[in-house]
């Protein structure tokens, strides 16, 4: 009884892969490490997964015409699929996971019969192909818009921006009541738990994120939609699922019916992965099989087996019509040059529109960044956010710096390391050039934006009070707010002398520290906008610098 | 029953026969009773519990502030002086100096204390860049602190910048845990609204570490500040505070006094083995970094401020007012020159 091992294997293979995303999720973030004084980065390979993603990989080599870092290592799921179809899927991907565990719930709308008819091949499976075709095409246009679908984008963003978040918090919810209780064993017991947690799975601050809840909400639609039909998602739109689908095509292992000993008793349709049809006398759908092994496991007459080399007839190729292709390729072809009409690219800049230190030009970025949410996740100041309108209709979801809720910490270039793709390419410290290092010619530094004063709300310049805690915070030296005296008259007519705070817009690097420790939090007076960004040479306020 | 015989004319209007072979059974009176004690008990329950949540509801207070000036004062002791300044060593010499001119350890902490050291780690620099307090000054007067019996030593500072950075990079937190020393990093759970007593600093959220403590070893580092020309020791306080600190510049100098007199220290260290001279208190750049080999340490904070002041930014008590407004209050004395204070070189 080898074959009936089958699924059990696979069981803990999606066990373990589900384990280590997670694990990699919650290790992307600041964890201090090695030498008392030195530079922090980041240790655990949290890009892993985006590396082992090959749809991440070809519409990366299609938008920028190269492969960033580790991408390459997207072979490693790449090659195998040819020779063993879409095991990907069935046996490692955290996504498929957790619509495999979802769609094994006991469902009202899924119970014997219904179970079986909802996993017949269906030709709206199809869909997700067109979704590839038009990615891809929007990618050789120079949008990574595919991004929104990819599975491990989906995944990060959805777990590090929604989920993660909102487990934060009620944790914290249920611990706190028990940490401030008057019973001894009560109060030990919460804070040995709360203490647990932080070192492990806890953020250090509780963070938040714009569009968070409409983030979670998605996510969870996508897996209930795995109480109706198993793998909605996987079958109708995965592109990365489609990509393997097609690749497959030429897999030499494959599923042998034996029709002689079928007796149509319909178990392994019962808990097919992909609807694919493997029930004798039905033509099987390579492309939709996810290698689940559940039919082989699940058939009473051993009529069913994955064998190399058979002859079998079969429905290899994706069952696309030359219809949908073209549509795929059109809506592909349309998407871009329309989004581009909309945003004219660099033409109609949003002024809040701040990218992490490192970023490339914003034609560079778009080509690149999958809105994967790696550097909001990681971000210690919970500084970067998904756009909602600021970088387009395109650049939904990709990130911006929200400077009055996190500033750019000065040395800290955690995005720049976990960035799969080099939307923010990867930089130093001194690379990133806000605090002087020992010795060294010092180049230009990384730019953000630049910090201007809204005069009618500042303290020493409006409302005659003493402050300055933005000259306090300017992390710069020499500082980019320097201040002059000046001499005021309050409400009682008494005459102070009081330091107005200017920038210096050669020295500002748009970091945000002046907005953040602003007091006027809610509207500060002094406020960064992306004009001066090093990244742009057309959005540039001074002729030279010095 | 007039309309009978014209609903019964309409098939789709007819009525519903009850079924004839299922006939309800009587209610029994026992069961009737219970149904009624059932429908009575929830009633009163109801009633009750909402008659008892009506009379609780009041507007919501704010959190009650807890009043305490923390003095961890020492007795004087005319045998020792009030103020040494140390040259002239690297740090761990000079905080043994200068601990040794005082009195010695044994002069401050008791067996059994709750020694919390507070330095400054509030900026994301490395110690050669002078923004936070020197390392090795810390571990220093951590050993001394078990050796002269602490139950605990803690060490911690409510950051500015994010205080993991800070912490580690400061190379404090290490050099404290060699030393076996508690590194307490802030925690937003772990602050309790105190009623600070200041003319203008009255309910602020503080660090509830300082809360517990039965000494503090204030450990502050000579810098150039933007507002004031120096920040010194009692800026330093505005680390035990959390909430929305930004707004203490407005009345800097009441807030400093204010500060100082709410949190009394056993003891202040001020590290000026590297001083920041401009582009303070962040820095950053090295040539505005000044090595002057030299440890600070007073029971008298006011003339330790002035003092320090006046060596390193030749700043007069009239350059920052808040020295006379805390001599004012009792928390010491502007005149330094007039206190017995020891010089000691190492070199």
């Amino acid at each position: 009884m080898v074959r009936s091992k089958l699924p059990l294997l696979r069981r803990i293979s999606q066990i373990f892969f589900l384990a280590l995303f997670l694990g990699l999720l919650v290790f992307t973030s600041l964890r201090p490490s090695g030498g008392a004084t030195s530079d922090i980065h980041m240790r655990a390979p949290v890009r892993l997964f985006f590396e082992w993603d090959p749809l991440v990989a070809i519409a990366n080599a299609f938008a920028s015409h190269a492969l960033y870092r580790g991408l390459l290592w997207s072979l490693l799921i790449l090659l195998p699929t040819l020779f063993l179809g879409r095991f990907f899927c069935g046996w490692i991907c955290p996504m498929g996971t957790l619509q495999h565990f979802v769609g094994n719930m006991p469902s009202e709308a899924k119970r014997g019969k219904q179970r079986i008819e909802s996993n017949r091949y269906r030709r709206w499976q199809t869909a997700k192909y067109v979704v590839l075709i038009a990615g891809l095409i929007a990618a050789c246009f120079g949008s990574m818009a595919i991004g929104w679908l990819d599975p491990f984008s989906l995944l990060v963003r959805s777990f590090g921006l929604a989920i993660l978040p909102a487990f934060n918090f009620a944790v914290r919810a249920v611990l706190l009541p028990l940490e401030h209780s008057h019973i001894a064993f009560i109060k030990t017991t919460g804070q040995t738990l709360h203490q647990a947690l932080q070192a492990t799975v806890l953020d250090f601050r509780m963070p938040h994120f714009a569009q968070g809840l409409v983030l979670g909400v998605l996510f969870l639609l996508i897996l209930a939609a795995s109480l109706r039909i198993t793998r909605l998602w996987c079958r109708s739109i995965c592109p990365l699922g489609a990509l393997l689908g097609a690749v497959s095509r030429w897999s030499i292992l494959g599923l042998h019916k034996d029709p002689a000993t079928c007796n149509h008793c319909n178990r392994c349709e019962l808990h097919c992965q992909g609807g694919d049809d493997p029930i004798g006398g039905a033509k099987w759908h390579k492309s939709e099989c996810l290698m689940c092994m559940n039919c082989v496991g699940s058939c009473p007459e051993h009529s069913l087996s994955f064998r190399f080399f058979r002859n079998e007839s079969e429905v290899a190729s994706p069952d696309l019509s030359r219809r949908k292709t073209l549509t795929g390729i059109a809506a592909g072809v349309a998407a871009v040059p329309l989004m581009r009409a909309n945003t004219g690219l660099g033409k109609s800049r949003h002024e809040r529109l701040l990218r992490p230190p490192g970023s490339l030009d914003e034609n560079e970025f778009l080509s690149r960044c999958i809105r994967c949410g790696e550097c909001m996740k990681v971000c210690p100041n919970n500084s970067l956010h998904p756009t909602l309108d600021q970088a387009g209709l395109e650049g939904l979801w990709t990130p911006t710096m929200v400077p009055r809720i996190g500033y750019c910490e000065p040395s800290c270039v955690l995005c720049s390391e976990v960035c799969p793709t080099g939307a923010i390419w990867q930089i130093t410290p001194k690379e990133k050039g806000w605090v002087v290092g020992v010795g060294g010619a010092q180049s230009q530094p990384v730019r953000l934006g630049t910090a201007f004063y809204d005069r009618g709300r500042c303290l020493p310049w409006a409302l005659a009070t003493d402050c300055i805690v933005c000259e306090e915070w300017c992390p710069v030296s020499p500082k980019a707010i320097y201040v002059q005296e000046a001499e005021v008259i309050d409400s009682a007519g008494n005459t102070k002398t009081l330091k107005q705070p200017r920038i210096d817009p050669s020295r500002c690097v748009g970091c945000g520290a002046c907005e953040y420790a602003c007091p006027l939090q809610e509207h500060p007076a002094v406020y960064v906008t992306s004009i001066g960004e090093s990244r742009s040479p057309s959005s540039q306020i001074l002729l030279s610098r010095k | 029953m007039a309309g009978e015989t014209t609903h019964t004319s309409d098939p789709k209007l007819d009525p519903i026969q009850a079924p004839a072979h299922d006939p309800v059974p009587a209610l029994t009176r026992r069961e009737a009773m219970l149904q009624m004690l059932r429908v009575g008990g929830i009633a009163a329950v109801a009633t009750g519990g909402g008659y008892w949540l009506s009379e609780h509801s009041s507007r919501p207070a704010a959190v009650h502030a807890e009043q305490a000036r923390r003095d961890h004062r020492i007795a004087a002791n005319p045998q020792w002086p009030k103020m040494t300044v140390v040259q002239g060593g690297e740090p761990r010499a000079l905080a043994q100096r200068a601990l040794a001119d005082l009195g010695g350890i044994g002069r401050f902490v008791s067996r059994q204390d709750v020694v919390v050291i507070k330095p400054n780690i509030a900026w994301d620099r490395t110690p050669e860049q002078a923004a936070n307090t020197n390392p090795d000054l810390v571990a220093e007067v951590v050993r001394q602190c078990w050796q002269a019996g602490a139950k605990r030593v803690i060490v911690t500072d409510v950051s500015c910048n994010e205080p993991r950075r800070c912490f580690q990079r400061s190379g404090i937190q290490a050099a404290a845990r060699a030393e076996g020393a508690e590194v307490i990093l802030p925690d937003p759970e772990l602050y309790r609204e105190v009623e600070l007593g200041g003319v203008v600093l009255k309910t602020w959220p503080v660090f509830t570490p300082f809360l517990e403590a039965d000494k503090i070893f204030n450990l502050p580092i000579a810098k150039h500040h933007g507002l004031t020309g120096a920040t010194l020791s009692m800026k330093n306080w505005y680390g035990i505070l959390g909430g929305e600190r930004n707004r203490l510049h407005q009345q800097i100098h009441q807030s400093l006094v204010d500060l100082a007199s709410f949190m009394l220290p056993t003891l202040t260290i001020m590290d000026c083995y590297r001083i920041l001279l401009r582009n303070g208190p962040t820095g950053g750049n090295l040539e505005d970094v000044a090595l002057k080999k030299t440890v600070v340490a007073s029971t008298d904070p006011v003339a330790l401020d002035a003092y320090v002041a006046k060596a390193y930014w030749n700043l007069d008590p009239e350059h920052l007012p808040y020295l006379q407004m805390a001599a004012n209050r009792g928390l010491g004395t502007v005149d330094f020159d007039k206190l017995p204070v020891k010089f000691s070189n190492l070199a």
